[in-house]
């Protein structure tokens, strides 16, 4: 038996048998392809397009050249959201980290009913944004009712509301990818370490992190993208609200990030389709790039053990 | 072995699949070639709550008729959306709602002029319908709401009132002041919540905002839609609002997060006399049995709401709508006709009526059957004594939504978190003219 199929791997690795096939790799990849084209380098030409049209409808669009883009940056809402938007990335990447890290790094200490925990923590992420949202939405207006307040009252509470909405969803996942990361660190070093007389403190920061950079750049990457591209638990939490006037009368909801910021100029009203289309292609080149950077910044901290 | 039969399935699974889709499409493909000539009629509804009666209404045409009539309703906040979606397709909605000037502005190039057309010659008013700025009715209102105060006659006899009583914001004021000093007494408030959740502030951001924009429209003989605002009318705007939520069920601090099913259930269970809502709210008062508030219909009027305008003694209820029908000029002429001549059928045929009158009230329209709702009466009443009716000004808002959000938000903050009422002036005249130019 096993020797047949030794001689089946023998025929695969052939070049007379695998050279027609992989002359074929075009057949193989056309299915997958036209998906990918249908459902995304389509649309993705398309809003680009649209993004210098006005339209209601793509199928009524009319080129504007870049009056909509004129109008984006000229939007104190959108400004406003971005920066909200970084400063929300910045300490959401920062809190949920250093949580997911040290949740691991306990659950691999040996804890009895480790498992249980990691499950536990893990279940959050099983819940949909607009549930938790909603959910958590009650939950703080319970709370800060009993001190004569609401959610909506003041923009910090939106804020650091949705940043607990936020760790409370994905600490658990990034709690997972860390363990995996710690785990995978060789035993010998860690006895080479004790042996050595590292105590704990040193261990954790000369040994495991380090080791572990790979599962950071990847955790980092997710929150950041994930915080950037955050939406449904915005529109449930707050949908945006309080909202603040500026002195020349332009209004800026100030707990809306920017894929809200994007949705509702979406629906706004006659003129706004454009300019939201614009808005989006401003915001995939921003994520993008910031991504592109992160990763290139933290692939270059990473140890090959 | 078990692979072969695997594969055997699985390619027997897909070929049926194949099959059954390719039969599939060969059913609207005959069905296309009748409809070429009678054209067929797409009704995208946005009012959940009427789609049973719309689909049965749509399967009795098509047997009366043979002309098909797809009825899809979007869901609950979803209409613009769903439009916008359904519009995008080949086989775009025949016939739509365009609510306001707002929704016109967008979609005025789907808009048939309607004027002259059979349908709109059964018409008994013009004043609900939407016209574009060339003067051509490009959306007709199909029937009509009113609002106002409900109000609990039953509960307002047991206070010492009765609805005669309440002439102006006086007197109201007096009588609602009255029943909060007695309050514990009496076992119930004034007001039921006017909460400020999402569910709930369309009443005060919509409809209350509608007092100060109206008598202001009225004042400076506005017809369309204006640039800015003045806010004119706002102290008594605030004179309302300051009575709502000082004599209310709840505390003030949690008005900021109390919802539209809270304020509703409080008025059904008989915890509050007033409770400011439209002629939609009878059915789930009177009728609903799921909801069992099942009140009594003869205990129930609506009265106008007052806000301390001169003159408003002679005001009726605000009566207006945001169900305006509008046909697809961008149908194929066939279809136009199907759609012009299912909406006559609507409004003048035996089941037409008898299923608008049902779930609307009364319509607009020379064939409309009577309806049982008393706020209905209660609106015709006052028209019939002579009183102007109040308008729906609001209908003129530039970017709806986002004007009343931070008309929301500042009462939100006058209201439970110390703000000041300069903000929501703010709100409401500097957030015209910003959402003005914005659109």
């Amino acid at each position: 038996m096993s020797k047949k199929k030794k001689n089946n791997a023998a025929v695969m690795n052939s070049r007379l048998i695998s050279r027609p096939i992989q002359r074929c790799f075009p057949l193989f990849v056309l299915p997958t392809f036209i998906a990918f084209c249908i459902g995304f380098i389509w649309p993705f030409a398309q809003g680009i397009y649209l993004s210098f049209c006005k339209f209601t409808i793509p199928q009524n669009a009319k080129f504007v050249a870049f009056q909509n883009y004129a109008k984006v940056f000229r939007d104190p809402g959108f400004l406003y959201s971005f920066f909200y938007t970084a400063a929300f990335a910045i300490v959401s990447i920062i809190v949920i980290n250093v949580i997911a890290f040290s949740v691991a790094y306990f659950l691999t200490q040996n804890i009895k009913g480790a498992n249980l925990f990691r499950t536990v923590f893990f279940m959050p992420n099983l819940i949909g944004g607009i549930v938790l949202g909603y959910i958590w939405s009650m939950i703080f207006d319970g709370i800060l009712r009993k001190y004569g307040t609401f959610l909506l009252a003041k923009t910090e509470y939106g804020f650091w509301g949705l940043l607990i909405l936020m760790c409370w969803q994905q600490v658990g996942y990034m709690m997972i990818i860390y363990i995996a990361g710690i785990q995978s660190v060789s035993e010998d070093i860690m006895e080479a370490a004790k042996i050595d007389g590292a105590n704990k403190v040193q261990t954790l920061f000369r040994i495991t992190i380090p080791n572990v950079m790979s599962s950071f750049t990847i955790c980092i990457f997710l929150t950041m993208t994930n915080s950037f591209k955050l939406f449904d638990q915005n529109l449930a939490l707050t949908g945006g609200m309080p909202v603040a006037f500026q002195p020349d009368g332009s209004m800026v909801n100030t707990t809306e990030m920017l894929a809200l910021n994007i949705f509702n100029t979406f629906y706004t009203g006659a003129n706004s389709r454009g300019v939201a289309q614009a808005k989006s292609v401003v915001f995939f080149l921003l994520v993008a790039a910031l991504s592109l950077l992160q990763l290139k910044f933290t692939r270059e901290k990473e140890v090959q053990s | 072995m078990g692979k072969k039969l695997l594969a055997l399935l699985l390619s027997a699974v897909m070929v049926c699949a194949m099959a059954t889709g390719c039969g599939k499409e060969e059913t609207p493909a005959s069905g296309e070639q009748a409809n070429a000539e009678t054209g067929k009629v797409y009704y995208l509804n946005f009012k959940p709550e009427a789609d049973a009666a719309w689909q049965a209404l749509a399967k009795q045409y098509t047997e009366e008729t043979g002309v098909e009539v797809k009825v899809v309703t979007a869901a609950s906040g979803e209409y613009e959306a769903t439009l916008t979606t359904e519009m995008a397709k080949s086989s775009a909605p025949t016939m739509f709602q365009v609510g306001n000037q707002n929704a016109l502005a967008t979609w005025q190039d789907y808009c048939l002029d309607l004027t002259g057309t059979e349908v709109f010659n059964e018409m008994t008013t013009e004043d609900f319908n939407i016209k574009g700025e060339d003067g051509g009715t490009y959306a007709i209102g199909y029937c009509y709401e009113a609002f106002g105060l409900i109000t609990n006659k039953a509960l307002l006899a047991k206070a010492g009132y009765s609805v005669e009583d309440i002439k102006d914001f006086a007197s109201l004021k007096t009588i609602v002041e009255d029943i909060t000093a007695r309050k514990d007494e009496l076992g119930f408030s004034a007001f039921s919540s006017a909460g400020l959740d999402g569910s709930s502030s369309w009443r005060f951001s919509g409809h209350l905002a509608n007092m100060p924009l109206f008598y202001e429209f009225r004042d400076d003989n506005v017809t369309s839609q204006p640039a800015e605002v003045t806010g004119a009318y706002l102290d008594n705007f605030k004179a309302i609002w300051d009575l709502y939520i000082n004599n209310s069920t709840v505390d003030v601090a949690a008005l900021a997060t109390a919802t539209g099913d809270q304020s509703e259930a409080e008025f059904g269970k008989g915890e509050a006399v007033f409770f400011q809502n439209g002629t939609w709210e009878y059915a789930n008062l009177v009728t609903d049995e799921t909801k069992g508030f099942l009140m009594n219909k003869d205990d129930l009027t609506m009265l106008p709401i007052y806000c301390g305008v001169e003159g408003e003694e002679n005001a009726a209820l605000c009566c207006g709508t945001e169900n305006c029908w509008a046909v697809n000029s961008q149908a194929s002429e066939a279809d136009q006709k199907a759609t012009l001549d299912f909406m006559k059928w609507v409004v003048t045929s035996d089941a037409g009526t008898q299923m608008m009158a049902e779930q609307f009230g009364p319509i607009p329209f020379k064939a409309a059957k009577a309806s049982e709702n008393v706020f209905f009466t209660a609106a015709n009443d006052l028209i019939a004594d002579g009183k102007y009716v109040v308008t729906w000004a609001f209908n003129y808002t530039p970017n709806v939504d986002a004007w009343r959000t931070g008309v929301v938000s500042a009462l939100q903050q006058y209201s439970a978190n110390g703000g000041s009422w300069d903000d929501v002036v703010t709100a409401y005249v500097n957030g015209w003219a910003t959402q003005y130019q914005n659109q």
